[in-house]
């Protein structure tokens, strides 16, 4: 017996009954036979072809948002092909240094891909137990995020950043640097541009190139100028491609998804234009799901050899983290790297405030075997004491410093010393991670009375690593010193 | 499930909502089966002979038209033995059974009953032919884990003369357990699992008074803010402030015999860990593992909307059943706020008129029915067991913002507030639990437990301790305006002592492994310490003594490692510090000139 859907044939309607904002609404002069979520071609008059994507349907009525705005369109003789599918990308390990547009159209001149595999681009939640826990060290070579916000593979790391922050540098010296330590594996990455601008696109396309990368990367870019319900789409797409390089031919694959604040954008767009009831700041109530259907795509499975790990990058609206976007980010994704404005005021690059930032999977991940055996202690430390200076800073600055003790006086001196010797480094610096826990331990020897002062280290390992005390015949430069 | 006609025909599909047609003999909150994939659904408003429907699995691909099959049940879960030691996703289906049959990815459209009706369980009856049983009675006992007795209730609406009881031996759930004749003459046979709605409370006897405490090991909540067996709590934080990792402590630590823990909208990976630690970790009462008396519920974000929704039911109904047999239940969500948000946008799909920040106006009654389903009680049967559920629900404010509907909602329902604060996270205070606004509302009926199991001067220390922390917080806002030096001596003595109940007393370190657990003695023992050394200092610098000699003293060393000596030397160890402590002399310190 034949389904219904197979024995429906009548899939072209030139029922256009409204065109407005991204949205088409098409009669189906109660013949329905469209089912949610598939994909329609929609013909304008002039022949050119768009795409587009059934949001509600009815017998009479199917709601189609367009990707490629519906700028042009007309409410008599447009076509509306229903493809009986919903949105699909073929994937190829060619995809390999190739560019796409948002739509994963190739725009570098190179011909069509020849797929291996045609998969939905929504992709279907990883079991709970299927996944396995995260805890392989990334080095990226910034101290700041290997010592203090260690990236692990499978992770979903955020990058909270504001306009006029240089998150993009970040973010390429990052995909250009991460390695894990004693491996040589495949690695890829995953370059998905929503609504950034051109520049800011090359920007990336250029250091790629010049680092020789470029045959490692998968770009896909809808830049500012481009469709921005096109933007809904282009994350998807680059999460599929990486769900199949990852989990079928093992490559450990880092997505950068830059920017998720206009991706949000778009959601509301589409929500306002459906008249949805709106939630906070007039995004769409269901837009943390809609988040999670793509943070959630990070991760690592058991007897798969690859991973997913994700560098989302956000621009907040006037540095505001109580915002929706990162608010609901924040809530999903495995901590935050909190790009300073305060500190690119002063020059320091790359601006990361290690305190309002956090690495959940750090704790699992770091120590002997793995880093090195001090990490969590000069981490804890390193922290406290700067956020110890910062406050430091705050009172000096109402009171002055003659009530300040010798003690305090040193940490404020620590704190200078922290941010301009720890956080910030050049941008084509690479430094190992036992570099960054030795610059932590110079920095910390600044206090006469370390058994003291630095409470946060047990006394053995200020014996074993302090650089007053440590044994120089040794190789700190181990993962099992 | 029961088996399924084909009624209805879909009529419109949008998102997570389907409407249906010709669904005439159907009722609400009924299971429909939606379309050739027979996904899950349940009936949330009927008009006339439309029906609207939630399914608890992505829609993409269903076509108005497609057929929508009736169960006639609603969503109901499976009773029976095998629970423990399982992962479920939110309407109970066991996630590694998923995965054997869909792979690493969840498919759609999977039909697998809740409990495993193959394996043997060992069966030992309790009770004999021809004795009348009623609702709530135990036939007999499997022993389903090393340290969990599944006990083989009568289903609470059946009553009778027993006419046939299974012997001991090994039976599936599927076998016949025994056959009650009711008093209308009607034979019954049970199984060794029943099936029961989860949006319908389970029946107790009655309600007991909330006056034992659920002794977590976690010293801010035992000391400060205990909750009761039986009681409601809420632990609202933004992000990052340690909500998870709380919860992850109360499930671990907790003096109940079983363990719900419902991931509701969060993390996949915090569930991966809770799957990874569990089975490692050893239970402090019962010695064998934690995840021996533990049930996992996860439906995480990314997983379908309504089926979070439901998740939250299925938790608490099978904690209902664990207290039915008689036990100590322990239920975590985390988080109530997204339960919250599956409710909005289904009510915003369905075009309701929207409450507060458009949240449904039924979501304040809905928190309260669900919290009121905790509780201390009287089950049911003709042997009553005393038992309870304790709730602890996880909010997440958007923002951090305690203004908004879920949390003030939850807030008037709940006894307990273990208020989260970004401001001692950001300091790595942990648990970053703000000791000033949070508050318990069981203490009066607690401090009488205290008194008799722990000390009697247990309370008055608590209150002193509480005292101190307030007059620091006062003390502190002087200070950031004219700096530490302005305050008096006696002052400074305060702040420091202040400094120690946070820093030594209340901060404690979930992933050191002596830390993680503190039991009520060591609790006590090390607040008495403190405030022993509190009660010195003033005397010192009574006779003379430099506040800040005092509190350079090796002692005070000592009492910021009291939190990681261990249980068995923790009373030697400390009533020796006290020695110490009561022996110090003003002529060890440096003395203030004017004295």
């Amino acid at each position: 017996m034949m389904t219904i859907k197979e024995s429906y044939e009548a899939r072209e309607f030139k029922t256009v009954a409204e065109v407005s904002g991204p949205l088409m609404f098409v009669d189906l002069k109660g013949k329905g036979g469209v089912s949610y979520g598939e994909m329609v071609e929609i013909q304008t008059t002039t022949g050119e072809k768009r795409r587009g994507q059934v949001l509600d349907v009815s017998k009479d009525l199917a709601v189609i948002q367009c990707f490629e705005g519906t700028a042009g369109l007309e409410t008599k003789d447009t076509i509306c092909r229903f493809l009986g599918e919903t949105m699909q990308i073929g994937v190829s390990k060619e995809m390999l240094g190739r560019v796409f547009n948002g739509r994963g159209i190739p725009i570098d001149g190179g011909g069509d891909i020849v797929p291996e595999k045609i998969l939905d681009v929504n992709g279907a939640p990883i079991n709970p137990s299927a996944r396995q826990y995260p805890n392989e060290f990334i080095e990226t070579g910034i101290s700041t995020i290997d010592t203090l916000l260690t990236l692990v593979r499978g992770q979903k790391l955020p990058l909270f950043s504001g306009s006029g922050l240089p998150h993009n540098m970040l973010a390429a010296q990052i995909a250009r640097q991460a390695k894990v330590l004693g491996t040589e594996e495949e690695f890829a990455v995953i370059f998905s541009a929503m609504g950034i601008t051109a520049d800011e696109a090359r920007f990336f396309r250029d250091d790629f190139e010049e680092t020789g990368a470029l045959d490692k990367v998968v770009l896909f870019l809808n830049l500012a100028n481009d469709p921005a319900i096109e933007r809904l789409l282009t994350p998807r797409l680059a999460l599929t491609t990486a769900e199949h390089l990852a989990y079928e031919l093992g490559y450990h694959v880092l997505v950068i998804l830059t920017d998720i604040t206009a991706y949000a954008e778009s959601l509301r767009e589409v929500a306002a234009a459906r008249s949805e009831v709106p939630s906070r700041r007039g995004y769409p109530g269901y837009m943390y799901s809609d988040f999670s259907t793509i943070y959630e795509r990070a991760g690592r499975i058991f007897n798969k050899k690859g991973s997913i790990t994700q560098l989302p990058i956000l621009t907040l609206p006037n540095y505001d983290i109580t915002h929706p976007v990162p608010d609901l980010t924040g809530y999903i994704t495995e901590g935050q790297v909190f790009i300073d404005v305060g500190l690119n005021r002063k020059g320091l690059y790359p601006p990361i405030n290690p305190l309002p930032s956090l690495s959940r999977l750090m704790k699992d991940t770091i120590g002997k075997g793995s880093t090195r055996d001090d990490h969590k202690y000069v981490a804890d430390q390193l922290y406290a004491l700067y956020a110890t200076g910062r406050d430091l800073r705050d009172l000096v600055a109402v009171v002055g410093d003659e009530s300040l003790t010798d003690t305090d006086k040193k940490i404020l001196e620590f704190a200078v010393l922290f941010e301009q010797k720890f956080i910030n480094q050049d941008y084509h610096e690479d430094r190992s991670i036992f570099e960054s826990l030795d610059i932590g331990w110079e920095l910390l020897s600044v206090f006469d009375d370390p058994y003291r002062v630095l409470k946060r280290i047990p006394a053995e390992y200020i014996d074993k690593f302090h650089p007053d005390k440590r044994d120089k015949k040794v190789n700190f430069d181990s993962v099992d010193v | 499930m029961a088996s399924s006609e084909q009624i209805g025909i879909i009529d419109r599909i949008a998102g997570p909502v389907v409407q249906a047609s010709n669904m005439l003999g159907s009722k609400l909150y009924d299971v429909a089966r939606i379309g050739e994939e027979k996904l899950v659904g349940e009936i949330i408003r009927l008009t006339g002979d439309l029906a609207t429907v939630q399914v608890y699995e992505s829609t993409e691909g269903l076509m108005p038209g497609e057929p929508v099959y009736l169960t006639n049940a609603p969503l109901s879960v499976e009773l029976g033995p095998g629970l423990i030691r399982q992962i479920f996703d939110g309407i109970q289906r066991p996630l590694p059974v998923i995965k054997e049959k869909s792979g690493d990815f969840i498919a759609r459209g999977i039909e697998i009953p809740g409990l495993d009706h193959k394996k043997m369980w060992d069966f030992e009856p309790s009770v004999k032919v021809g004795d009348k049983v009623t609702g709530g009675d135990i036939l007999g006992e499997i022993p389903e884990t090393p340290t969990v007795d599944f006990k083989l209730l009568v289903p609470p609406n059946i009553k009778g003369k027993l006419e046939f009881i299974a012997k001991r031996g090994d039976y599936t759930i599927d076998d016949t357990s025994a056959t009650i004749v009711t008093p209308s003459g009607d034979k019954i046979d049970l199984k060794f699992y029943h099936e029961w709605p989860v949006r319908h409370p389970r029946p107790f006897h009655a309600r007991l008074p909330s006056n034992v405490p659920l002794i977590t090991g976690q010293r801010i909540f035992d000391t400060f803010a205990p909750i009761a067996k039986g009681g409601t709590g809420a632990i609202p934080g933004g992000f990052g402030t340690g909500k998870t990792v709380s919860q992850h402590q109360l499930a671990k630590w907790s003096d109940a015999k079983i363990v719900v823990y419902v991931g509701c909208g969060e993390r996949g990976n915090e569930m991966t860990d809770v799957l990874r630690e569990f089975p490692k970790l050893v239970d402090p009462y019962t010695g064998g593992p934690l995840m021996d008396r533990t049930v996992l519920i996860a439906n995480t974000s990314n997983m379908p909307v309504a089926a979070r929704e439901a998740s939250v039911y299925t938790g608490i109904t099978l904690a209902e059943f664990f207290r039915d047999m008689g036990y100590d239940v322990a239920m975590m969500a985390d988080s109530t706020s997204r339960w919250a948000e599956a409710m909005r946008e289904i009510s915003g799909r369905l075009e309701e008129m929207p409450g507060e920040e458009s949240f449904p106006a039924y979501l304040a009654s809905r928190i309260a029915q669900y919290y009121e389903r905790a509780g201390r009680v009287l089950t049911l049967g003709s042997n009553p067991r005393e038992s309870s559920i304790t709730v602890v629900g996880a909010v997440s404010p958007p923002g951090g913002d305690f203004s908004e509907p879920v949390t003030q909602n939850t807030l008037r329902i709940v006894k307990v507030f273990w208020a989260l604060s970004k401001d001692l996270a950001s300091r790595r205070h942990f648990p970053a639990i703000d000791y000033l606004l949070s508050y318990t509302l069981y203490w009066s009926a607690l401090e009488d437990y205290y008194i008799e199991n722990v000390n009697s001067e247990f309370p008055k220390l608590r209150a002193e301790a509480l005292a101190l922390l307030q007059k620091d917080k006062e003390l502190q806002d002087i200070v950031a305006l004219v700096g530490p030096d302005a305050l008096p001596p006696s002052e400074k003595i305060i702040l420091e002592t202040a400094k120690m109940i946070k820093e030594d007393f209340l901060q404690q370190n979930a992933f050191h492994e002596i830390d993680s657990f503190c039991s009520l003695e060591k609790q006590y023992l090390m607040l008495k310490t403190i405030l022993r050394f509190y009660e010195k200092a003033s005397d010192l610098y009574g006779k003379g003594a430099i506040v800040t000699d005092i509190f350079n003293h090796e002692a005070v060393v000592k009492i910021a490692r009291m939190k990681y000596v261990d249980r068995s030397e923790i009373e030697t160890s400390l009533n020796e510090l006290m020695k110490e402590i009561d022996g110090l002399t003003p002529q060890q310190f440096g003395m203030e000139e004017d004295k």
